[in-house]
């Protein structure tokens, strides 16, 4: 999958939490990411934050990335 | 089994408080309300009649079921005569028999003596009343003024093109016309004239039966007593001689059907009275459109090739297996064991879903797994999975009968789930009230006998903000159920939706201007659902088909936990199931994340269930979803896949992305009927079998487990379940069965919810609606009556974001989409029977506003474009659309509306945001490159090379 898809798609997840406080939307994120997400897109998306997209991603999405890798 | 003729007792079933009466001597009870006529039958007393049939209410104009009552003058008819206490009645006397053949010789004086020759011979109920009254002769003779000689006769309606009216034979008994009234709903019939006169009308009296509003559910005909109402195909080839009992393959109600044959080859298809679906209705194309399973088209050999554009090379079973198997086994040897995988289809049993899906994680080795409800109804599997604990909607569909309101969102049963809709229409008719939440003025919106209370128009994408609105009511004016939600719902979830639900960004006024109905409309709306009574929650694609369809089901499932419409009958979450058995796919553990029973794959006690019965290991991760899988095919991480019975390349969105997927791949097999969209870049194609020739179960909207028949034996030779077998065999994982009544005790095993489920159990009882075990050992028709299956229901917050697919200057319009009533999805069945005469192309539905703009008349050719492609269809222009908003269906290949469609979807499953593209649209004269480039394709993609299988 392309890096722009995977960054649209976490951001609208997160988008959806964002009536939560912020670290439960971050853990809610992880776990969304964890139960729906084909690891490969995981890690894609983790790989694509540390090599200079973070700045595409929401601040939630981050937070969940690091809980991810945990 | 032989012909199967169901009982007719004469009059509807009533519900009333017990009644002893005593019929020609029996003693009986029966419920209060119940007809005479009705009582007799059950006292095995059967009441000649003409004019009455069980499914009608009594009319009592025939006068042939005249009895006598001890203390009552006269012979009143018992079909109108409710019971009484201590009634004693009689049956049969003397007067009796010489009235009844009084009626009799009236009748047959003016009707053609022409048994022999006629339809229904054998099948006819005024041939049977002739003889059961002893009919010799007729008084009168056959030269008086009648309505068949040839000097009088009214030549056939034979405009419909699946049954035949013949004025000739009518007995005028308004059977067929309450049927369209009663059963159906449509009001198309209606007698015209007066006395002799009298004849059956469809609309005014230009009108034939096929350009009246009639829309050929076949009630009419079901009801006809003689052979004045008959399908073709009875008239065509003669009485049927025996029956099968299936299920109907179209949409998510699954109406049980009679397949009445001669040998193997349908008759016709007759509705079943004990179907627990349907009772005994049907729709088109259920009723009449099964013709395409024996189509010319259909393909009954397994063919090969190594490039899409190859010629196909018919092949044999085992060659065909093999050709499959080694491919798959060389992608995985070559991209790893993730590089392959497959889709399961709704349109398939729930044995061959379940062992489709076992193919892929036992055999392939991986959870790359998906089904047709990605497209669909996946937001539904996750939404009330997270609020009430399990992926199913909560009612049976007599349900509908207790409702006192309905609010029915993003649907439109009369064209897609018309049986459904026919009962809904009933209780409308009844007294309910009925909100519609649409962006088209639908038929329920206003139709005979039908008027919405409100017409919430909203704007395409603003579902969300529109349920929130609701909820903020609700909350705001005092109208939650308290003692509901304290006693059976989370106490955190609600405080913190009833706080967030409260906030002013979340009223009526605020959220107005983005739904684009008025506020004060909404706040109406809001009551009438919370206080009007029963609020039962019906709705379609039009509601997960959103970036936000997940988040609007938990909307729509906190909407009922804060008014306590949950957990009895007539109120509830309803999803209308598209395909027959989306239910049962996702039963089946069609899903990536999901083994069957919705259980997450990283569970270890649960996968360690499987892989002890299946003998091998299972991954604990989630594999790739269907857009996930066309994503990865185009970076070429993703090379092979399985297609059973979908067809990805006509109904999946952004046609242009899914076949360049497709063409990215080593090597795709598909398993169907036809040589579809799909099947242009396919490596590999498997025959598959229609619904007629299959055996297992489907599993419908309301969790109803019913039997699905062979009525045929399998044109290709082998069931589906078979082929996938042998695929995973050839991969190197033996599977075998006997049967499917062998799958489905497998999943039986493994499966908690249908741990009562068995072919037997099904055979014995007719259907059964999961969960099936201990708990409930005869099914749960209504689900969370004491609980929810997670224990306490959980409130969702539910931020309404709108959808990033925006209207512009360059695409200043919405377009959103649909099905209409005879056609069916991809039309792969129905565009191969005589429904097309309905819907000979998809048109554009625009409204005359926006038309004029464009300088677009009526019948004109457009082009329509999106940011993602475009192609071209004809305007229709409409005011059941608003301005701003434009509609298309997609029902025929050409059409092309999946290459405007954009790769937006649902933020927690991806199902695709089908209702909400931005376009423009263009007068044109031309086809679209898509559409020139189709046609190049169907010339060089579908070859069949001349040489013999083996």
């Amino acid at each position: 999958m392309t890096t722009a898809d995977l960054i649209r798609m976490a951001n609208q997840i997160a988008a959806n939490f964002a009536a939560h406080e912020e670290a439960e939307a971050a853990t809610a994120i992880a776990s969304h990411l964890r139960q729906f997400w084909e690891p490969r897109m995981r890690q894609d998306l983790i790989a694509a934050s540390a090599e200079g997209r973070a700045e595409e991603l929401s601040p939630q999405v981050l937070s969940a990335l690091a809980l991810l890798q945990q | 089994m032989t012909l199967l003729r169901e009982p007719d007792h004469g009059t509807p079933v009533k519900d009333g408080a017990p009644i002893t009466l005593w019929i020609d001597g029996a003693e009986i009870t029966v419920p209060e309300g119940t007809s005479v006529m009705r009582a007799a039958s059950l006292a095995e007393r059967q009441m000649p009649k003409l004019c009455s049939t069980d499914n009608l209410e009594a009319w009592g104009s025939c006068r042939l079921c005249l009895v006598e009552i001890e203390g009552v003058k006269g012979t009143p008819a018992s079909c109108t005569t409710p019971v009484r206490n201590g009634m004693r009645v009689t049956t049969r006397s003397d007067r009796l028999a010489r009235l009844r053949k009084g009626v009799m010789e009236l009748y047959i004086s003016d009707h053609p003596l022409d048994c022999l020759t006629c339809a229904a011979n054998g099948d006819c109920e005024l041939q049977d009343m002739a003889g059961e009254v002893g009919l010799r002769d007729v008084r009168y003779g056959m030269d008086g003024e009648n309505h068949f000689d040839a000097a009088s006769k009214v030549e056939p309606d034979t405009s419909n093109p699946y049954f035949q009216y013949d004025p000739a034979k009518c007995i005028v008994c308004s059977r067929c016309v309450r049927a369209c009234e009663e059963v159906q709903g449509t009001f198309a019939l209606t007698i015209e004239g007066r006395g002799f006169e009298s004849r059956v009308s469809a609309g005014i009296a230009s009108d034939d039966f096929f350009s009246s509003d009639c829309v050929s559910c076949g009630a009419c005909v079901q009801a006809c007593p003689t052979a004045t109402l008959v399908e073709k195909s009875v008239v065509d080839q003669g009485t049927p001689n025996r029956t099968v009992l299936t299920t109907c393959a179209y949409c998510g109600v699954g109406c049980s059907f009679k397949a009445e044959l001669q040998g193997e080859k349908i008759v016709r298809m007759v509705p079943y009275k004990d179907g627990g679906a349907n009772e005994g209705h049907s729709c088109v194309k259920g009723r009449f459109a099964w013709g395409y399973a024996t189509h010319s088209d259909r393909v009954t050999t397994p063919m090969v090739r190594d490039a899409i554009t190859d010629p196909w090379r018919k092949v044999s079973w085992d060659e065909a297996i093999g050709f499959a198997a080694d491919k798959f086994k060389a992608i995985q040897a070559a991209h790893g064991q993730g590089a392959i995988g497959g889709i399961t289809s709704s349109r398939c049993t729930n044995e061959e879903v379940y062992v489709v899906q076992k193919m892929i994680r036992a055999a392939f080795g991986n959870n790359n797994v998906d089904t047709c409800a990605r497209v669909c109804h996946s937001p539904t599997g996750y939404g009330l999975k997270q609020t009430f604990g399990t992926s199913a909607g909560t009612q049976d569909f007599k349900s509908v009968e207790s409702a006192d309101v309905i609010l029915l969102i993003g649907a439109n049963p009369t064209d897609a789930h018309p049986v459904f809709a026919s009962r809904m229409k009933k209780r409308l008719r009844a007294g309910a009230q009925i909100i519609v939440c649409d962006p088209r003025r639908i038929d329920l919106v206003e139709s005979p006998h039908v008027k919405a209370a409100h017409h919430l128009q909203l704007r395409p994408g603003t579902n969300v903000a529109l349920m929130n609105a609701i909820g903020h009511v609700i909350v705001t004016e005092g109208l939650v159920d308290e003692a509901f939600v304290a006693e059976r719902c989370e106490d955190d979830s609600f405080a913190r939706w009833r706080a967030f639900i409260a906030e002013e960004r979340n009223s009526p006024e605020a959220l107005a201007p983005a739904i684009g109905v008025e506020a004060d409309l909404l706040r109406q709306a809001a009551r009438l659902y919370a206080t009007g009574g029963n609020g039962a929650i019906y709705y379609g694609l039009g509601v997960t088909e959103h970036s936000q369809g997940s988040t609007m089901v938990m909307a729509m499932a906190n909407l009922a936990m804060a008014t306590g419409n949950i957990g009895r009958e007539g109120v509830g979450i309803n999803p209308l199931r598209g395909q027959n058995n989306v239910q049962g796919s996702c039963d089946m553990g069609s899903f990536p994340h999901e083994l069957p029973g919705y259980r997450h794959v990283s569970d270890d006690l649960v996968r360690t269930e499987f892989e002890l019965d299946w003998g091998v290991s299972l991954l604990n991760e989630p594999g790739l979803r269907i857009p996930n899988m066309f994503a990865s095919a185009i970076d070429g991480s993703f090379r092979g896949l399985f297609v059973q019975g979908e067809d990805i390349a006509q109904s999946d969105p952004n046609t242009a992305h899914v076949q360049a997927a497709l063409e990215a791949m080593d090597c795709v097999v598909v398993q169907d009927l036809f040589l579809n969209e799909t099947a242009g870049y396919a490596h590999v194609f498997l025959p598959g079998t229609s619904f007629l020739e299959k055996d297992g179960t489907f599993t419908n909207a309301e969790r109803r487990i019913n039997r699905v028949r062979p009525a045929m034996p399998e044109a290709c030779g082998l069931a589906e379940w078979q082929v996938a077998c042998r695929l995973a065999a050839a991969m190197g994982y033996p599977m075998d069965y006997a049967n499917a009544a062998e799958i489905m005790a497998e999943i039986a095993r493994l499966t908690p919810t249908f741990s009562g489920v068995s072919h037997a159990r099904l055979d014995q009882d007719g259907s059964l609606q999961w969960p099936v075990n201990e708990q409930h050992p005869d099914g749960a028709p209504i689900m969370h009556v004491d609980g929810f299956v997670r224990g306490k229901g959980q409130f969702m917050l539910t931020k309404y974001v709108p959808t990033d697919e925006k209207v512009g200057r360059k695409f200043p319009l919405l377009l959103t989409t649909g099905r209409i009533l005879s056609q069916y999805n991809v039309g792969q069945q129905t565009r191969r029977t005589a429904n097309t005469r309905w819907h000979t192309h998809d048109t554009l539905e625009i409204h005359p506003h926006d038309a004029e703009e464009r300088g677009i008349a009526d019948g004109d050719m457009i082009r329509i474009a999106s940011r993602v492609g475009e192609t071209t269809l004809i305007a229709e222009i409409s005011e059941r659309v608003p301005q701003g908003v434009v509609y298309t269906t997609f029902h025929h290949p050409i059409s092309g509306a999946n290459v405007i469609t954009t790769e937006y979807s649902d933020w927690a499953t991806n199902c695709p945001e089908y209702k909400v593209t931005a376009v423009q649209i263009f007068p044109t004269n031309q086809a679209s490159a898509w559409q020139t480039e189709h046609e190049a394709v169907l010339a060089t993609h579908y070859r069949v090379a001349e040489t013999a299988a083996e």
